[in-house]
């Protein structure tokens, strides 16, 4: 099979570990070879499923009280601490305390992103990748009424690039939420829309984000997150998302 | 006296975020709380103290769960667990790749979690941890490779014989739904 080289580095091209220069090509192989985008959609899926699968247990509180304790820094400073070292610790702890929380967020924001990629991917790769067919927001807009627990806007698009498709109810970690799908050209773009409070992300919006050589913009407004994914250029994402920004 | 005192505040600031995926983690090899909760324990008391001959600048994570996994190694469970496990985890050799993936529709749903992590509990040890760390703990290779104490062309190897046997064991569950 011509394509066994490429699957023999699925996985590492997954995990992000070639080169900078195989990973384009694979890439661009992944984007011509109808075989191996579905090689690469199933074990992307197998990915998300491990990862979701794999975060199972947590620790009783008194048990994480007991080891935040054990390891508490002595509360009784000794007298030869200068006030250059305090200033040295205080540093270093600020320092050591932000990188982590940046790589926690950091963690946080590339797992929702790749669950919204799969679900851009997988709604694509489905034969019915949307439950209300229509090019107009009036017919789509209401289609959601009584099927997700909150009301949205949609842009008018005639003097845009971009054509609505149509609309499906779609689930983000158990909250229901309005996905619609949008194509410029040959390039389809999720809109997806989520309630700010159900969802419950701990994470801020951001204004632009990378996964897969998918391109996400997000924000939150009047109570919503609001997230745009495709593979079209940023410039075009950020086009479609100040459209829907300023939907009346 | 005072070098002491930087090391101890810093080992707090750098141990205590890692709690949770160390628990987590301790959980998945030992498949019991109580037990979970020794390990981690033990984990935090060697680090502490050995915290002094950590090099700064080298990769901390690893470096923790390099201690909690070689604890659990020399505990009852891990060793009841070396003796079962089969030692094929061990062979360098990549698997043929022409296997057929994973039913995928069943997984697109997210409705079998269940599924999932009992085929991951079924998993042998060195291929359990190796896929944990990779998906769950979003580690690199060599962030793997220095957690595990193998080399990264093992990482991979077992990483992928892993997975293949992940995907084998789900392919045997899905077809008896």
């Amino acid at each position: 099979m011509a394509c066994d080289s490429w699957l023999a580095k699925l996985d590492t091209y997954l995990d992000g570990e070639l080169t900078a220069s195989e990973m384009s090509a694979f890439d661009a192989h992944v984007r011509g070879c109808s075989s191996c985008a579905a090689s690469t959609l199933a074990r992307v899926q197998l990915k998300r499923a491990v990862r979701s699968a794999g975060q199972r247990f947590q620790a009783a509180p008194e048990f994480r009280q007991k080891i935040r304790a054990q390891i508490a820094a002595p509360s009784h400073p000794r007298r030869s601490l200068s006030w250059f070292w305090a200033a040295v610790t205080l540093a270093l702890v600020l320092g050591a305390f932000l990188t982590g929380w940046i790589r926690q967020e950091r963690g946080r924001q590339g797992a929702l992103y790749s669950e919204l990629t799969d679900l851009h991917v997988a709604t694509l790769a489905s034969t019915t990748p949307v439950d209300v067919v229509s090019t107009d927001r009036h017919t789509v807009k209401p289609w959601f009424q009584g099927k997700i627990p909150f009301s949205f806007n949609l842009p008018d698009l005639a003097n845009s690039e971009f054509t609505l498709i149509g609309g499906r109810v779609t689930y983000l970690r158990g909250t229901p939420g309005a996905q619609l799908i949008y194509q410029l050209r040959k390039h389809e773009v999720s809109v997806f829309i989520f309630p700010e409070q159900a969802l419950r992300l701990n994470t801020r919006p951001e204004a632009l984000f990378t996964h897969l050589t998918f391109h996400t913009a997000s924000w939150t407004q009047d109570g919503l997150r609001y997230f745009v994914l495709g593979d079209v250029s940023p410039d075009q994402l950020q086009s479609l998302a100040a459209l829907l920004k300023a939907a009346k | 006296m005072s070098a002491e005192r930087l090391q101890s505040g810093s080992f707090e600031e750098l141990a205590l975020p890692l709690f949770d995926q160390l628990y987590n983690f301790a959980q998945w090899l030992t498949q019991d709380r109580a037990e979970a909760e020794d390990l981690v324990q033990e984990t935090y008391t060697k680090a502490l103290r050995g915290f002094t001959s950590y090099q700064q600048g080298t990769n901390f994570r690893a470096w923790m769960y390099r201690i909690l996994r070689n604890t659990f190694l020399t505990s009852r469970t891990g060793l009841r667990n070396a003796a079962t496990t089969s030692m094929d985890a061990e062979d360098d050799s990549v698997p043929a790749v022409s296997d057929p993936d994973t039913p995928e529709s069943i997984l697109i749903e997210r409705s079998n979690q269940q599924l999932v992590q009992t085929a991951i509990e079924e998993l042998p040890l060195p291929f359990r941890e190796v896929l944990l760390l990779c998906e769950v703990e979003e580690m690199s290779y060599q962030e793997m490779a220095e957690a595990l104490a193998i080399p990264i062309g093992t990482v991979m190897s077992r990483l992928s014989r892993a997975r293949a046997a992940l995907r084998n064991n789900l392919r045997g569950k899905l077809s008896k739904v």
